[in-house]
């Protein structure tokens, strides 16, 4: 298994402008979509997604603004279910589960989705309580085991050393870079099979930043991470497949060095290097 | 070619800041001359003015006067003429001076106005003395000597009178108020249970022995008490004082109707802070007297709270409810959008119309409901049927139910999406973000509208009349006979008080400073209710600082 995994990248090819979908091993994929249509009222938003999340890997959709990047995204944790005139089409698994199939608890899903946002989005509460939001959910109410948890989440998310005095104090004082990784920590405390980082270090300066990404290459062995990012070297830094959108169509998906340096489609290598987007 | 600016004054903009500022000058010059005037005339009342003896004379017609000098003001002679003076045709307008001098009971007018021109002579007689009375409002007079007795001495001979009178009234209130009043509302209570007894049917003659055994035993009590009752009225017995007033009337005030006696031309300023206090302390603490002209306000200071928070505690879950439901629940679209227009304007009708729907629906037809099911003992005297403390908590939560309802809604819209989706994202279904995330943040904004609606409710007198206030409530809501709180009981309130004693009192002119007392304890009151709103408030908004970045 480990051979495999290991020697998955070589597997991955870019099936190109229809359903682009990379070849993963069955029993490697965390998330399938398979013939995804989104729909804001009339407007199409995303056509014909397929797409293999393979799993413990770093997974990094990129593309200009307004492409469907995030929607799709939230597809996997069915954020998008808040906007009331959004329809799908199609489906998504999660570990071969239909997520979108009648009767699934929705709740459910997001506990084993996580997810972290563009901008740090702290609970009006304690650092401590922040961490435990998660567990209290889940009708955690024991403090040792909360104890363990949150004291596990924040090494987790590398943040344990800056807070460890100070766990009952408003997660407000936290800087911004501090912020976001309480709120990955947030995330992991509830240990979610996936981790969704929409933009998670475009609103933290370049140190956090650096930190965050160092942060999403430890998580990786126990997570499988997808990541929406406008910064391209974030992207090739950080993530081991790398889906290229554009007007709600998934132009390129696949390995990441491929498609930086060998781009089978013209429309991928323009906006690598810049052209547009 | 060169654009040419404007100068001058109009254009720097000068003229708007003058505006703007004029205007907020204004709004501070009307608040707080309104205050300002109230607590003036209000807080005036309580101080012992001295009492001035004038003599008058008209035509050589001479009569001596005594009073204190309450207000003055300037009438045309033609005026004066009409009030028979003899004043010429041409003459300046007359000063007249009104006098508050007391003595109902034997002048039969106890505030006089009289020419400034005329007053012949004017003393401050040191030996005056003012009794408040239980009944006829004040007497002013001199206390007759015994022969080879001081001054000082008659006084203080009063004085200890007057300290065991007030001794012996405060056991009587005492034993009547509380073990009198217990027994009298056992009594009730026990001939209602045998009257549901008999309309159930089941008055065999074992319960109505045991009732009877009961009546008996209270009978009794009642009988002993009222015995110590008479025993203690008997105490008081025939005690007087000799009084003379000014003009020369002499009386025989008998001591168990003076409430207390004070010489106001012989105080020191201390006694008179002293004297203050004491008064303002009654006003605030005591049952009313006379018609509501005397005495403290008490009764309505505490019907005017606890209806506040009992309608809060109404109106407060009601409104947040409501508008959790508008707002995160349903489906926002027209009917939505319509409903938050429609309550929006139920904020804008007048409180009266709310008064006639709680007399026509609270009051009548659920009351009236009410006492039929689970009061039908009563019958025909209404339990609930009738204006009371609940159905004014009722009627005023309904008159400001819009006002926590939209400003429940304004807050629940101000909390960053970015919050709801961080809580969603922890799998935490919509009931568990609203309950741990969203009310908590929105608490500050649900205040908000709680005080607002505390403001409106404290002053809202109009629909009150209509449900359940009274002039003069013989006991408070809440005591200490079972079941303590009686929210069927009618209650009096400050905002009715001040139209009452203002405006229905026999005796206008003497009631004219509790009026602005009682606005000004008003004005205190939820001045207070809202202080400690805006106290809860703040620690909130403290507490659930929304994100600044």
């Amino acid at each position: 298994m480990a051979d495999q995994s290991f020697a998955l990248p070589e597997e991955v090819q870019s099936l190109g402008r229809d359903g682009a979908a990379a070849t993963i091993a069955d029993e490697d994929v965390a998330i399938e979509a398979s013939d995804l249509q989104l729909f804001y009222g009339q407007a199409q938003a995303l056509h014909d997604i397929n797409l293999r999340i393979p799993r413990r890997k770093v997974t990094a959709f990129i593309g200009p603004s307004g492409c469907g990047k995030s929607t799709l995204l939230r597809c996997f944790n069915r954020m998008n279910d808040l906007v009331d005139i959004c329809k799908i089409q199609g489906d998504i698994r999660l570990e071969g589960r239909d997520i979108y199939a009648p009767g699934v608890d929705v709740a459910d899903i997001r506990r084993e989705v996580g997810m972290v946002f563009q901008k740090p989005n702290p609970f009006p509460k304690s650092i401590y309580e922040n961490v435990a939001y998660g567990l209290r959910i889940q009708g955690i109410k024991k403090r040792s085991v909360l104890d363990e948890a949150v004291e596990w989440a924040l090494k987790g998310a590398a943040l344990w050393d800056e807070v460890k005095d100070r766990l009952d104090d408003s997660a407000f004082g936290l800087s911004g870079g501090q912020q976001q990784r309480l709120v990955i920590a947030r995330c992991i405390a509830v240990e979610p099979k996936v981790v969704l980082l929409d933009e998670p270090a475009s609103a933290l300066d370049p140190i956090s930043t650096l930190k965050i990404e160092e942060l999403i290459n430890q998580l990786k062995e126990r997570y499988t991470i997808v990541i929406v990012t406008h910064n391209m070297q974030q992207a090739a830094r950080v993530s081991d497949h790398t889906a290229f959108l554009y007007m709600g169509k998934m132009i390129e998906f696949g390995d990441t060095r491929e498609i930086f340096t060998n781009p089978t489609q013209k429309m991928t290598e323009d906006y690598i290097t810049g052209r547009y987007g | 070619m060169t654009q040419r600016r404007k100068t001058g004054w109009f254009a720097s903009g000068d003229p708007w800041i003058w505006l703007t500022a004029s205007a907020v000058a204004a709004a501070i010059v009307m608040v707080v001359g309104l205050l300002t005037l109230i607590a003036y005339r209000g807080m005036g009342h309580f101080w012992p003015h001295t009492v001035v003896q004038f003599e008058y004379s008209i035509d050589g017609a001479k009569s001596v006067l005594a009073g204190e000098v309450r207000d003055s003001d300037l009438i045309p002679a033609a005026r004066a003429r009409d009030a028979g003076l003899p004043v010429a045709e041409d003459a300046e307008p007359v000063t007249r001076l009104l006098i508050k001098a007391g003595n109902r009971d034997v002048t039969r007018e106890d505030f006089v106005w009289i020419a400034e021109p005329f007053i012949a002579n004017q003393s401050i007689p040191e030996n005056m003395v003012v009794f408040e009375r239980r009944e006829w409002g004040n007497l002013y007079g001199f206390i007759d000597l015994q022969s080879g007795q001081s001054h000082e001495q008659a006084w203080q001979a009063v004085e200890q009178a007057i300290e065991r009178s007030n001794e012996l009234h405060e056991r009587i209130e005492a034993l009547q108020k509380g073990e009198i009043g217990g027994i009298n509302y056992q009594l009730e209570r026990l001939r209602l249970r045998q009257r549901a007894l008999e309309l159930d049917g089941e008055d065999t003659p074992q319960a109505l022995a045991e009732l009877e055994q009961e009546r008996q035993a209270l009978n009794a009590a009642y009988n002993e008490a009222e015995q110590r009752l008479t025993a203690m009225y008997e105490q008081f017995g025939d005690e007087s004082v000799a009084v003379t007033t000014a003009p020369g009337v002499k009386l025989d005030q008998s001591v168990r109707h003076i409430v207390r006696a004070y010489r106001p031309n012989a105080m020191s300023l201390p006694q008179k802070l002293g004297h203050y206090v004491a008064k303002f302390w009654e006003f605030i603490s005591d049952d009313p007297r006379e018609a509501n002209t005397e005495g403290g306000v008490f009764p309505a200071i505490f019907g005017t709270v606890l209806m506040v928070l009992l309608m809060s505690v109404l109106v407060a879950p009601l409104g947040v409810i409501a508008a959790l439901y508008l707002r995160e629940y349903a489906k926002q679209g027209i009917l939505t959008r319509t409903i938050s227009i429609a309550v929006n304007n139920l904020a804008g009708v007048p409180s009266i119309v709310y008064g006639v729907f709680g007399l026509g629906f609270f009051v009548y037809t659920l009351g009236g409901s009410i006492d039929a099911l689970f009061y039908p003992e009563a019958l025909p005297s209404p339990t609930f049927g009738t204006g009371g403390l609940m159905w004014a908590s009722v009627t005023l939560a309904l008159l400001t139910l819009p006002v926590v309802i939209v400003s429940t809604e304004e807050g629940l819209t101000r909390i960053p999406r970015a919050i709801r989706e961080g809580s969603l994202a922890l799998g935490a279904t919509q009931a568990e973000t609203l309950w741990r995330t969203v009310i908590p943040m929105a608490s500050p904004a649900i205040m908000t509208g709680v005080i607002l609606a505390v403001a409106r409710a404290a002053g809202e007198v109009a629909p009150l009349m209509l449900v359940g206030v009274v002039k003069l409530a013989p006991s408070l809501p809440l005591d200490l006979n079972y079941p303590f709180f009686h929210p069927d009981r009618k209650f009096m309130h400050l905002g009715f008080h001040i139209y009452d004693v203002g405006f229905q009192s026999p005796n206008v002119e003497a009631a004219r400073p509790l009026v602005y007392a009682t606005a000004l304890l008003l004005v205190a009151v939820i001045v207070l209710l809202n202080l400690v709103a805006i106290r809860v408030r703040n620690r909130l908004r403290e507490k659930y600082r929304a994100l600044e970045n």
